[in-house]
């Protein structure tokens, strides 16, 4: 059970003769939880689940039947709503954004929530730091801002918008346009998953290394003022991690609704 | 984790698959339950709240454009009402200007009637006069003459008719002086 749930050996501490269990990729790979087969279930799968399971009971809750003068729960729903609608939708693709609205709130929430779970008690575990989910979600913008794009400029429009920027000098193309293609086809949804991965990645890494740092240090005189120390700062960590996952699931979204109003500018 | 050791970790770049087909299938239902259902519900209310708070602000509208209607058309009665005034005093005015000239004109008629009735009247004392002067004066000279002679002039008529023709003597020759002098003057 401890190998599911912890990530570190727990029965060494500091001026035991034994080394500071660093936390590592290790911290990120658990025992599956059950196998179907080669299929391991593991802890980031079950925690996307409950993820799910807990922004659609929350969102239905608020949205299924919801009154034109609402309740608290509605509000703060509505609220979360509006944040993407207004403040991502309409102020980077203006009135064209409205269609693409479900799929940003969607991304918004779902990442949001699943960077949440590293500071979730007994889960603290961000599921975007398994590169899997931020991929699956770069995929899938990818896919649309594909679409998005030849679907509004046709397959030579498309091409051109992709690959060559308006209003440069004639002699710049010759680099640029290469540059361009490999940049928005290629780099874009990497880029967007990497992001989003890494920033969680190092969080829980960081997260982890104060923490297991205030066990380690724990039981004599002098680790217990290492320990304090150390405990503070996991602290204020913890604070800042919850800001940093609420930004990357902002920038998220951010990017994908640049992409797509790109994808929708006529060609010039 | 440490049994693990012996195989090496993976690659935390390279996604696992089965974490891919997980993550993809949760945001598909999340996508699907805010596309299909939740968003379309939400916005409808939103939208009523919309044209509620709308509706509430076009009726005060509403409202005002009504009162403001209403105001107009008591202005325009009162307006209507002082004109009406207005005509109605100039109308009495003009009326009791053309009483007041019917009736000096009716007075200035009855004073000539009076003053013509007072005329006939007074040409009708001085005839009666005159014909009681003659008879008086024929008979007061017949007295006096008949005193004067010492006899009675006995024959009523005969004296009369002198009279009569004596004193018509008289008027013709007090007409015939002014015509004379003019004719003399003509001359």
């Amino acid at each position: 059970m401890n190998d599911q749930v912890l990530a570190f050996e727990t029965d060494c501490h500091l001026f035991q003769e034994c080394g500071f269990p660093a936390p590592s990729v290790w911290s990120f790979i658990f025992d599956p939880i059950f196998s179907v087969g080669p299929i391991e279930f593991n802890k980031a799968m079950l925690l996307a689940l409950l993820g799910t399971v807990a922004i659609l009971s929350f969102f239905w809750a608020a949205f299924a039947r919801p009154k034109v003068v609402p309740g608290k729960l509605q509000m703060v729903a509505e609220a979360g709503y509006d944040f993407v609608r207004k403040g991502v939708a309409r102020e980077i693709m203006g009135k064209k954004g409205e269609p693409y609205v479900p799929l940003l709130v969607s991304l918004f929430f779902f990442v949001w929530v699943m960077n949440l779970w590293a500071v979730v008690p007994l889960a603290q575990f961000p599921v975007t730091s398994a590169i899997a989910f931020p991929a699956g979600l770069a995929v899938v913008v990818w896919v649309t801002y594909m679409t998005v794009t030849f679907k509004t400029n046709g397959f030579v429009g498309g091409l051109r918008n992709l690959c060559v920027p308006s209003g440069l000098p004639k002699g710049i193309y010759v680099i640029l346009t290469p540059i361009e293609f490999i940049s928005n086809v290629f780099l874009r949804p990497f880029t967007m998953a990497v992001r989003l991965f890494a920033n969680m990645f190092a969080g829980h890494l960081l997260l982890l290394l104060f923490i297991i740092g205030t066990w380690y240090t724990l039981g004599t005189v002098v680790g217990t003022f290492y320990s304090i120390t150390s405990f503070a700062l996991a602290l204020v960590l913890t604070v800042f991690e919850m800001f940093i996952q609420a930004l990357q699931a902002y920038v998220f979204v951010v990017l994908t609704a640049t992409y797509l109003s790109q994808a929708l500018e006529e060609a010039h | 984790m440490i049994n693990m050791a012996a195989e090496g970790p993976q690659n935390p770049l390279l996604p696992v698959w089965p974490e891919v087909f997980i993550g993809l299938f949760c945001f598909g239902i999340i996508f699907f339950a805010f596309y299909k259902k939740l968003l379309p519900s939400i916005n409808k209310v939103l939208e009523e709240r919309r044209e509620a708070i709308e509706g509430g602000m076009e009726k005060a509208e509403a409202t005002q454009a009504e009162a403001r209607q209403t105001l107009e058309s008591y202005k325009e009665q009162l307006a209507e009402a002082r004109h009406d005034a207005a005509r109605l005093r100039q109308e009495a005015k003009e009326q009791g200007a053309a009483l007041i000239a019917e009736m000096r004109e009716e007075g200035q008629r009855q004073r000539e009637e009076i003053i013509s009735a007072g005329h006939a009247q007074i040409e009708a004392d001085r005839k009666q006069a005159a014909e009681l002067l003659r008879q008086d004066v024929g008979r007061l000279a017949t007295e006096l003459a008949g005193r004067l002679v010492g006899e009675a002039l006995e024959d009523h008529a005969r004296q009369s008719r002198t009279i009569d023709r004596f004193l018509a003597e008289l008027e013709e020759k007090a007409a015939a002086a002014p015509s004379g002098d003019a004719a003399g003057a003509a001359r």
